[in-house]
């Protein structure tokens, strides 16, 4: 290896290909575009999946939303289309016999499925907004984004029921002048007063979501409704690592059993498997990225065979300046490092030429789908993966050189002298 | 041109050794189905600071000689020793550095790497011998001055007249200082006047002690040296010392 750090090999070897700068061009850009092209489609793929992520980076991924319907089967003495209503209770129960379930909690509403939305009033000022009963736990399920100032719900409102709420953005604009500050104001939701404790921010946390709705502790909404044990749907997020389509069915399974439903009643609980969902999706991303991945390291390999190619080509044009080396006492070792060198030293160039471009044409793209409505954030491609393609380049330009190096010691220096 | 000693540094060979002791060479090359006997025993020496010529028609195996002594091909039978060590079983690793060491070269189409400098040309073999940038451009600078072109140091091969070429191709030749220069025709593309250029500068190298072998067709060539060998049909048929006629002469 002494040569590698042997100042006059290099010197040699900048002098051949510094002096034949057509071929070297040539050479640098077939690989060039091989690794711009890998960077850029890694990086827009890696750019793609960050979008992904980040659209669902308000809510757990695994997140599943169950609710009661009515029977389609007669069991039990049931007669069918009994209609179906999810208890607070089933919540713990669904808790305690399924080990997946991170979080569970029991919501209702008023005004989103259906049926009349509560009317908000501030003096002259009034709206109709669905309205949420929620408890406390929801806020790791679904991150809550406060305005400074405010708060979510919490245990003591959910103990004392108290007459609080936490409203969204476009409530506050509605029933608040601009400059006032909404916290501590008093709006009267279906004829009852409650201090605003916060405003939330709108993201998009259930499928439902909007941004004019008003939050309530879950014991007030049930005693202003009177919902009773009566739960709307539950919101429960599994363990990351737990399989979704498994909990959603354990879920409809177990609440089957509570509610007397036939087993195979497909039709009595209904939910939405955000986590399925989220890994179609994510499936989809690493589809790409490993797509990506292969055609990236194709192009490479289709540069590095150029380089090879050329070199090959260059060699015959050099047989008779081989020859003189030889005569004039290069080794056969000495000529095939030569000829390697130069490969790898003009792969690992156009490499990094390649890198830089593709990431400044990756900082473009950032630039340019920064304000659009597409599921694009910072398009980067991992060091590692890099690093991983520079070394692979190297290795492949140093395998590719084997090639002329060898057709170069082949020829015997006295039939290389000899060419004209 | 006593001056010139002192610049090149080199010991003349003062006790006569055979510099070159070749002993029955025979080779010959398969042609097909027919095998061409090429050189059918040769036996010669060369002793230190000799200038020999070695003449013949084409055909006649010169160029394979030289080609076997520069250690370019192998001989398939015979002995061949290069002051006092013998040349045998050699593989191209081992070629390649007896013919840095041991030998200097000079060819008739001039063998310049087209895309180095004149200076750059005359260091290579320097390269080969690992000595450092500076002490090699030094040494090829001295050995450039040495034929005339020191101004032209960093014009490529394509700037420089036949002539020149073959001038820098000499200083390569010198420049790793070896025992023994070969020049195959060297003054085979050039014109008489260019010739006896080259030739005067071979015989003030030879008048410095340096053994060198030409191989010519020429025969105002080949008086220029001191000892013609006269080869036909792979045979020495004549070995003579003649009277050196010095190239300056005609300049």
């Amino acid at each position: 290896m002494r040569f590698l750090f042997d100042k006059n090999t290099w010197q040699e070897i900048f002098g051949s290909i510094g002096k034949n700068k057509t071929r070297t061009i040539i050479t640098v850009i077939g690989v060039l575009w091989g690794i711009f092209i890998y960077i850029v489609l890694a990086g827009a793929s890696q750019g793609m999946d960050n979008g992904f992520e980040k659209n669902f980076e308000t809510v757990a991924k695994n997140s599943i939303w169950a609710w009661s319907q009515s029977t389609s089967m007669p069991y039990a003495g049931y007669k069918t289309g009994r209609s179906l209503r999810i208890k607070v209770g089933d919540a713990q129960t669904l808790a305690n016999r399924i080990p997946e379930i991170q979080y569970i909690s029991p919501v209702n509403t008023k005004g989103v499925f259906g049926g009349e939305a509560a009317l908000g009033v501030r003096g002259m000022k009034s709206n109709s907004y669905p309205v949420y009963g929620y408890f406390p736990v929801i806020a790791k399920m679904a991150t809550q984004k406060i305005y400074d100032g405010g708060r979510f719900i919490n245990e003591e409102d959910i103990e004392q029921a108290r007459k609080i709420c936490v409203i969204g953005e476009r409530t506050q604009q509605e029933l608040f002048d601009k400059d006032e500050d909404p916290i501590g104001g008093y709006i009267r939701v279906d004829n009852i007063y409650f201090q605003v404790v916060g405003v939330h921010k709108f993201t998009q946390t259930t499928p439902f979501g909007t941004d004019g709705d008003i939050y309530m502790p879950y014991s007030t909404f049930k005693k202003l409704y009177n919902t009773g044990e009566n739960a709307q749907y539950f919101t429960i997020a599994a363990y990351d690592d737990a399989d979704v389509v498994q909990v959603e069915k354990d879920i409809k399974s177990v609440l089957k059993s509570i509610h007397k439903v036939h087993p195979d009643d497909e039709r009595a609980f209904g939910a939405f498997n955000l986590g399925e969902i989220f890994n179609k999706i994510m499936g989809f991303a690493e589809g790409i990225t490993f797509l990506s991945l292969v055609v990236g390291l194709a192009t490479i390999l289709a540069g590095v065979i150029g380089i090879g190619n050329i070199l090959l080509i260059s060699v015959k044009e050099r047989t008779k300046e081989l020859g003189i080396r030889r005569a004039l006492g290069a080794t056969p070792k000495e000529v095939r490092i030569l000829i390697i060198l130069e490969s790898v030293f003009l792969t690992t160039i156009a490499g990094i030429i390649g890198i830089i471009l593709g990431a400044a044409v990756l900082s473009i793209i950032n630039q340019l789908t920064q304000d659009i409505e597409f599921p694009y954030t910072n398009p980067t491609v991992p060091i590692p993966l890099v690093i991983g393609a520079l070394a692979v380049m190297v290795i492949l330009g140093t395998l590719i050189g084997l090639i002329p190096a060898q057709r170069a010691v082949s020829i015997k220096p006295i039939d290389a002298l000899r060419e004209e | 041109m006593s001056y010139c000693g002192i610049l090149f540094g080199i010991q003349p060979n003062t006790n006569k050794t055979n510099m070159i002791e070749i002993k029955d060479l025979h080779k010959s090359y398969q042609m097909g189905s027919n095998s061409l006997h090429v050189l059918k025993g040769i036996n010669f020496s060369v002793k230190a600071g000799e200038l020999v010529a070695i003449m013949g028609s084409s055909g006649s195996g010169k160029s394979t000689l030289l080609n076997i002594l520069g250690m370019l091909d192998v001989a398939d039978s015979g002995e061949y020793k290069l002051d006092g060590v013998t040349i045998k079983d050699l593989n191209e690793t081992k070629a390649a550095k007896y013919r840095n060491k041991f030998l200097g070269f000079v060819f008739q189409s001039f063998n310049l790497i087209n895309y180095k400098t004149a200076l750059e040309n005359v260091a290579l073999p320097l390269y080969y011998q690992r000595i450092p940038r500076k002490e090699r451009q030094e040494k090829a600078l001295k050995y450039l001055e040495m034929v005339g072109l020191k101004e032209w140091s960093h014009h490529l091969p394509s700037e420089l007249s036949g002539g020149q070429n073959q001038r820098v191709a000499v200083a390569r030749a010198m420049a790793s200082e070896p025992k023994v220069i070969l020049a195959d025709e060297l003054t085979g593309a050039l014109d008489s006047t260019t010739s006896y250029e080259v030739m005067d500068l071979i015989q003030k190298i030879n008048d410095q002690g340096n053994t060198i072998l030409v191989v010519t067709h020429e025969d105002d060539i080949a008086h220029m040296c001191k000892r013609i060998v006269y080869l036909k049909d792979g045979v020495i048929i004549k070995d003579e010392k003649v009277k050196q006629v010095r190239a300056s002469e005609y300049v």
